[in-house]
């Protein structure tokens, strides 16, 4: 097993050396100076133009500079934002808490109604359920979320006044981070209604990112568990005379479950993907949005700190899901 | 000899199977669903020739006697105007018939690029293996790496926000799907009877790769390709409404629905219905596709 796991983690390294290039490449290709933008200097002089240059390091060569790149992150140094003058990786750790909240929200969420409906779907092939659960699935699939986003923010906070419309809690509250979760932190803050604002401002951002992942799932579980239930063991399980809802529930459930959990884990790339979007529609201080208003605000170093750290989550969720995998399937293990 | 063989012969050409185009819309024809979605898609496809007949106004042509009227059923509405204007008098019912001009033409040219250098890198990759193999699968492990709209954001910041910039990027964030697909493909058929004959009768490089494999490949290609035709719409859409697609005044989707954002709780219209037709526009392909995928992909026909 942890054969297994070393080799997948040497894999990951070109693909990681990869990303850094990419992402170091980036910062050189966007349009406008980098040097003029962080020293933020008006009627610069040419000397201090190269007196700047130097200080930077941009005058030297292009692999030298990647080079001493890497080596910075490999110490945790992703440089600084040129707008707030904060390291890259404070301001990630910042942000971070507030999209992996969300995030684990919408995919609860979506586990949570996206696996029972698509076992449904599969126990009553055909029925006008399986048609139903299945045309709900495939809308939530093609949504334009940004648009389903706005659709709710009209309904629930315009025309039922439910929901706040943005933030992640009432201007009313005020405590200092703990954990980063604001629904925890509101919790312990004890102050009365802190944790129903946190709660209402999380609901509507976390449907809108669970909708796609939630309808994946749903497609996925329906149609693994249509293959499970066809084998022979099933048979025999029902053979023996065993009740549907056993049959079901623990002996095709769980071999349907595995390229379920594969499934899930690819959700990370989505969620991220999604979160650009839907915290941008909530103005939810996470990642997303953060990337977003760095492009806006041509804030390189966070652009490309901020692109290396993201596709360095999915690669490490992605090697945990082939591990989990692995583990759950031995004859994946064993065959490779 | 030949007396007794040719009954049979005839026989057999009696029963020769349908062509391949009929056997495939028995499958397609099949899925009910499949049929609703290829009908929407033709009617957009129509919509979006005859734009300039059916649209009542120019879909830039601003009225400012009409500002942020409703659609013809509420009141306050104008009766000039279906489904109302937005905040400069712009005729929503126009706008959104150019707009489909401009998703269809998105996902045919996003689509269309994917494919071709997909394709083409898949071939190189799995015909050749070794080291050219190996160096292109990396670039694409490297290009899934990233979330692919925050890719194409990134992407578009680089090459200047724009329509033709947004599908460059989105075009290079879907392509990797293709060159996984095809040299998959073309790994299992290489080795194939077929393929040697055609070595064995003096057939070149290309020829072998272009002439022999590809058809045999063609299947899941053309299931992927209209998958990624509605990501592409979604994807333009989604980057459009960040303001990094194409420039207001276009007509198009996302970016209708960018400038509608401020009047989101006033003009509930302006927002509803661009989006609308991006969720009826990508829900009628993903439609279309799946009935493609039951009819083409032989792993999953019935026997």
């Amino acid at each position: 097993m942890l054969s297994f796991f070393l080799r997948r983690l040497l894999l990951l390294i070109p693909t990681f050396i990869g990303v850094s290039i990419v992402s170091f490449a980036f910062i050189r290709l966007l349009p406008g100076d980098p040097i003029m933008l962080m020293a933020g200097e008006r009627g610069m002089s040419a000397e201090r133009y190269l007196e700047l240059q130097h200080q930077f390091g941009y005058d030297r060569p292009l692999v030298v500079q990647y080079l001493d790149y890497l080596w910075g992150v490999l110490q945790g140094d992703l440089g600084q934002s040129i707008v707030t003058k904060r390291p890259v990786l404070q301001e990630f750790f910042t942000l971070f808490p507030a999209t992996l909240e969300l995030s684990l929200c919408a995919i609860t969420i979506a586990v949570a109604i996206g696996v029972p409906a698509g076992v449904l779907a599969a126990v009553k092939r055909g029925s006008f359920l399986d048609q139903a659960i299945m045309g709900t699935a495939l809308v939530g699939y093609s949504m334009p979320i940004f648009w389903w986003g706005l659709l709710l923010i009209i309904l629930f906070s315009g025309v039922l006044g439910w929901t706040p419309v943005s933030g992640r809690i009432s201007l009313m509250f005020f405590f200092p981070p703990v954990t980063g979760f604001m629904l925890i932190d509101s919790l312990l803050s004890g102050q009365a209604g802190a944790f129903r604002s946190a709660l209402s401002h999380l609901v509507l951002p976390s449907i809108v990112l669970a909708t796609i992942p939630l309808a994946v799932i749903a497609r996925q579980t329906r149609s693994a568990m249509l293959e499970v239930l066809s084998e022979d063991y099933v048979r025999t399980a029902r053979a023996k005379g065993l009740p549907s809802r056993r049959v079901v529930g623990l002996h095709a459930l769980r071999n349907a479950l595995i390229p379920v959990i594969t499934t899930i884990g690819l959700q990370v790339g989505v969620l991220l993907a999604g979160a650009i979007l839907t915290e941008t529609i909530f103005s939810w201080p996470g990642i997303g949005k953060w990337m977003v208003d760095s492009v806006f605000r041509r804030d390189y170093p966070v652009i490309q700190g901020g692109l290396l750290i993201i596709a360095g989550i999915i690669m490490l969720v992605n090697l945990l899901v082939d591990v989990l995998y692995g583990l759950v399937n031995p004859r994946i293990r064993h065959a490779r | 000899m030949s007396e007794a063989i040719e009954p049979v012969g005839d026989k057999a050409r009696l029963d020769t199977p349908p062509s391949v185009l009929r056997e495939f819309w028995h499958y397609f024809s099949e899925n009910r669903g499949a049929v609703i979605g290829l009908t929407i898609f033709l009617l957009l496809v129509a919509a979006a020739i005859a734009a300039p007949l059916l649209a009542p106004y120019s879909p830039t042509g601003q009225f400012r006697d009409a500002l942020l009227k409703p659609p013809i059923w509420q009141e306050g509405a104008d009766p000039r105007f279906l489904l109302g204007t937005d905040a400069v008098g712009r005729d929503i019912l126009s706008r959104l018939i150019y707009g489909a001009r401009f998703s269809l033409f998105i996902g045919t040219v996003v689509v269309i690029l994917a494919l071709v250098t997909g394709v083409i890198l898949g071939l190189v990759a799995g015909y050749f293996g070794g080291w050219l193999d190996t160096g292109i699968m990396r670039v694409m492990d490297v290009i899934l790496a990233f979330p692919s709209l925050l890719l194409a954001l990134v992407l578009v910041a680089i090459l200047g926000p724009g329509l033709m910039n947004a599908m460059i990027a989105i075009a290079l964030v879907l392509q990797p799907h293709f060159v996984r697909l095809t040299r998959a493909a073309v790994m299992s058929e290489r080795g194939r009877d077929y393929v040697t004959a055609a070595r064995v009768a003096g057939a070149g490089r290309l020829r072998l790769m272009f002439v022999t494999i590809l058809p045999n490949c063609l299947a899941p290609l053309i299931v992927q390709a209209t998958l990624s035709f509605s990501t592409a719409i979604l994807d333009a859409a989604a980057l459009g409404f960040l303001g990094m697609g194409a420039q207001p005044p276009t007509p198009e989707w996302g970016t209708m629905l960018a400038e509608a954002r401020e009047f989101i709780l006033r003009a509930w219209w302006v927002v509803t219905f661009p989006g609308l037709m991006i969720l009826i526009t990508v829900l009628a392909i993903n439609l279309t596709g799946d009935g493609l995928r039951d009819a083409l992909d032989p792993k999953l026909k019935r026997s």
